[in-house]
């Protein structure tokens, strides 16, 4: 009943005013609605492998992560449902909160280092005149080459021995250093290695945001005498706002899933100095074979980085 | 109209890649199902291609053990016991009927109930009357049921390299007994100079834990004991965990002769040991060709000593059945195993078909069998060795000194402590082994209390 409500004005809009309405046949209406799907069936199907995959790959493991987290599995039996104890097991383990410390220190010194170079990377690369396209592609290399190589290739960078930072420090008679073995520098040494790999993109949107800076705004600024830090502060700065808050935003929530650096090079060590939250979860998940604790860190993970994923689309929304 | 055909086509392909992909998302099952009478079983293990004469070899065996049991088939899939797909491939219906395990899994798997138990068909496996004991104990239950059986062990021994002995002045033939021992050759080695490390240890991805648990058991301690009402306590604030971490800060930091690279893991070590610049490290005898063939040695350069102490940490390995497999699938998988793995009869052509190939005979271990079988293997190996056996008289000479001892409960949780251990020792000049051991024996005590 209420399809023939919705449908009958929407008919009766598309045929001329002299023309009488047509008989209350359903055959039409069929006719038509077959039309529709057959017209949008290539939409549809293509839509519907896009929905299948991301159900598959994306939602269905979601829902069942958080199921899983309130039961016990092994997989080869039902799986018993435990209430809260997986909760309680998690909070409990005295490495839980070591790893949710040493995340968000490695999510602060990422902020700074992760931050802060590719904006002002951004901004010199502006200024150039000459070698801008070569300069470019330069940052950008360390993005194309796999997480893993990256990794190993800093692994020999920090090697205490033969590597590559140490070689360099004792030719300027400074002495060498523990990159990864020691619990105050490890962390430090992780950042870097991300930083490196990372900033090129970050580096490439902060430029294209430059270059939509109205010109204009620079030239007065120049004519009331502001220096270049004042330009950068009071122009650059805040015309870059919206962009920086949601790189930002970025930032924070992939910098806390941080894995491949501390497993590949330090596997969470020096003395738990970068065990960290992906870590810890791999950890339950595939060497104690313990999903249900597994699942109960996850999402506690994924409540975390909603929060930040929320204000990230509402400040998106708002945008626009 | 063309183009409304090509849409239309499309469409159908899509729809056709759509279905497949579902369908080939809901498939499973582990292995074929039976017909005739016949029984396909899936089993793990199978060499990759790249390791030509051990593939050819395992296809062999199927074939004649297809031709010897003309009611059993096999599926064989490459691969071990890889725990990040383990689970994946049990709740997929695609596990092994079959497969493959280190001796740290059993405990977990069995208290998990991700294991058949095989109790009631044992009696068609004549074999393990004289397969070790010990060795059978790991795959038992609590509830004393079967759970697996094993196929391979080793105990952890000192590997070195015995060109850079005779380097350092010292006999290749007479490597240390004693902690105190390793620590003097180390410094001799260390004295080589060009970035040569006398000794090496684990300290990452919880191989430290277990080589930290070796350390301990060769010194007369136990990482953790049960007590009289059957509950485990962890037993790390004893004397010989103090004494193990002393060593390792001394070798490390009075005598420089650990290197500075630390966080090492085995292919590091391995490495290490291949490209010369190592003297020393833990590690079982199937090392050696791994050494040798990884990075183009020659078996006479390296010796293998028995551990250092008065105890040893023992492994080795085996295979555990489908806990959904029909009793049939279990009878043709304990038939499989016993056939391939556990047949001291086929030793004698097994030795004869590798002794052409670089498949090592002759290493001292494993050795799974006491009695008549343990004798039979013990001559066949002997007469058709390709390793220098003297270099591990060492090794074989002291086994009877050294006590072998199993890992203990939640091994995997508790070395992840001990790494913790391990990595403070080494890294960090000031550790204190007192707050150390402390601190861990409280993080394992918790972890215990879930132990069986």
């Amino acid at each position: 009943m209420k399809v023939d409500t919705v449908g009958a004005p929407r008919r009766t809009q598309r045929r001329p005013a002299a023309t009488p309405a047509p008989p209350p046949s359903s055959s039409p209406r069929r006719a038509g609605l077959r039309r529709r799907i057959a017209d949008n069936l290539v939409g549809h199907l293509f839509l519907a492998a896009g929905v299948l995959a991301f159900a598959l790959f994306s939602w269905y493991p979601i829902v069942r992560g958080f199921l899983l987290s309130f039961q016990q599995v092994n997989f080869a039996e039902p799986a018993t449902w435990v209430g809260l104890d997986n909760f309680q097991r998690l909070f409990d383990d005295p490495l839980f909160l070591t790893a949710w410390r040493n995340t968000l220190w490695f999510t602060a010194l990422a902020l700074v280092f992760g931050f802060a170079a590719p904006f002002v990377t951004a901004v010199v690369l502006n200024e150039l005149r000459h070698g801008r396209a070569y300069l470019r592609m330069t940052v950008y290399l360390p993005v194309m080459l796999p997480p893993i190589v990256t990794v190993l290739l800093w692994r020999w960078f920090y090697d205490p021995g033969p590597g590559l930072f140490n070689h360099a420090l004792g030719i300027l008679h400074l002495p060498p250093q523990q990159w990864l073995e020691s619990e105050n520098l490890s962390m430090l040494s992780l950042v870097l290695v991300s930083t490196w790999a990372n900033m090129g993109t970050t580096t490439l949107i902060y430029l294209a945001a430059l270059q939509g800076v109205p010109g204009e705004l620079y030239e007065a600024a120049q004519l009331d005498g502001a220096s270049i830090r004042q330009r950068l502060w009071h122009v650059t700065i805040p015309q870059m706002r919206f962009i920086l808050l949601i790189t930002l935003l970025l930032q924070v929530i992939g910098t806390m899933q941080v894995f491949i650096e501390p497993f590949v090079l330090t596997g969470g060590g020096p003395n738990d100095a970068t065990v960290t939250v992906l870590l810890l979860l791999y950890r339950y998940a595939f060497v104690y074979n313990d999903f249900g604790l597994a699942s109960a860190m996850s999402t506690v993970l994924f409540v975390v980085l909603g929060a930040f994923a929320a204000l990230y689309l509402r400040l998106t929304r708002s945008k626009g | 109209m063309g183009s409304n055909r090509i849409r239309r086509a499309s469409a159908v392909a899509l729809a056709a890649a759509t279905a497949f992909a579902a369908t080939a998302c809901s498939s499973g099952g582990s292995g074929s199902g039976d017909a005739g009478g016949v029984v396909t079983i899936s089993v793990n293990g199978l060499p990759p291609a790249t390791q030509t004469v051990d593939r050819k070899n395992f296809e062999d065996d199927v074939k004649a053990f297809e031709a010897s049991h003309p009611n059993i088939r096999i599926d064989a899939h490459e691969g071990m016991m890889d725990p990040k797909t383990f689970a994946a491939k049990l709740a997929g219906g695609q596990l092994e009927d079959v497969y493959y395990v280190y001796f740290t899994d059993p405990a977990g798997l069995i208290q998990r109930h991700q294991a058949a138990d095989i109790t009631p068909y044992l009696k068609d496996v004549p074999a393990l009357a004289d397969v070790k004991p010990a060795l059978q104990d790991v795959f038992k239950g609590k509830d004393g049921k079967v759970y697996g059986l094993p196929t391979g062990n080793y105990s952890m021994g000192l590997v070195y390299n015995r060109e850079l002995f005779t380097k350092a002045g010292l006999d290749p033939d007479e490597p240390p007994t004693t902690w105190d021992e390793v620590r003097t050759a180390a410094q001799k080695i260390t004295a080589l100079g060009d970035g040569t490390v006398g000794y090496a240890d684990f300290s990452k991805n919880n191989q430290g834990g277990w080589h930290l648990t070796s350390w301990i058991y060769s010194l007369g301690g136990d990482v953790a004991t049960r007590d009289d009402s059957g509950k485990w306590k962890a037993t790390l604030d004893s004397d010989a965990a103090h004494k193990a971490l002393q060593h390792l800060h001394d070798m490390r930091w009075t005598d420089d002769s650990m290197g500075s690279r630390q966080l090492l893991e085995i292919p590091d070590v391995q490495k290490m040991m291949g490209a010369g610049k190592l003297g020393m490290y833990l590690a079982g005898p199937d090392n050696i060709p791994t050494i040798v063939k990884q990075f183009e040695r020659k078996y006479d350069e390296y010796g293998l000593a028995a551990m250092p102490g008065t105890a040893t940490l023992g492994g080795g390995d085996g295979f555990m059945f489908n806990p959904k497999d029909a009793p049939a699938k279990i009878k043709a998988g304990l038939a499989w195993v016993q056939w391939k793995y556990l047949n001291p009869d086929r030793q004698e052509e097994i030795d004869q078909k590798s002794a052409g190939s670089d498949i090592p005979i002759g290493l001292p271990q494993p050795d799974l069998f006491d009695g008549r079988s343990g004798e039979t293997v013990k001559a066949v190996h002997a007469k058709y060795a390709n390793v220098p056996q003297q270099n591990y008289r060492p090794f074989t000479d002291r086994s009877a000194d050294v006590q072998v001892k199993v890992e203990p409960p939640n091994a995997q949780q508790i070395y992840t402590v001990l790494d913790g251990v391990m990595q403070a020792v080494l890294t960090k000049q000031d550790a204190n082994a007192d707050e150390l051991l402390k601190d861990a024996q409280k993080k394992v005590d918790t972890i215990l209390a879930t132990a069986q």
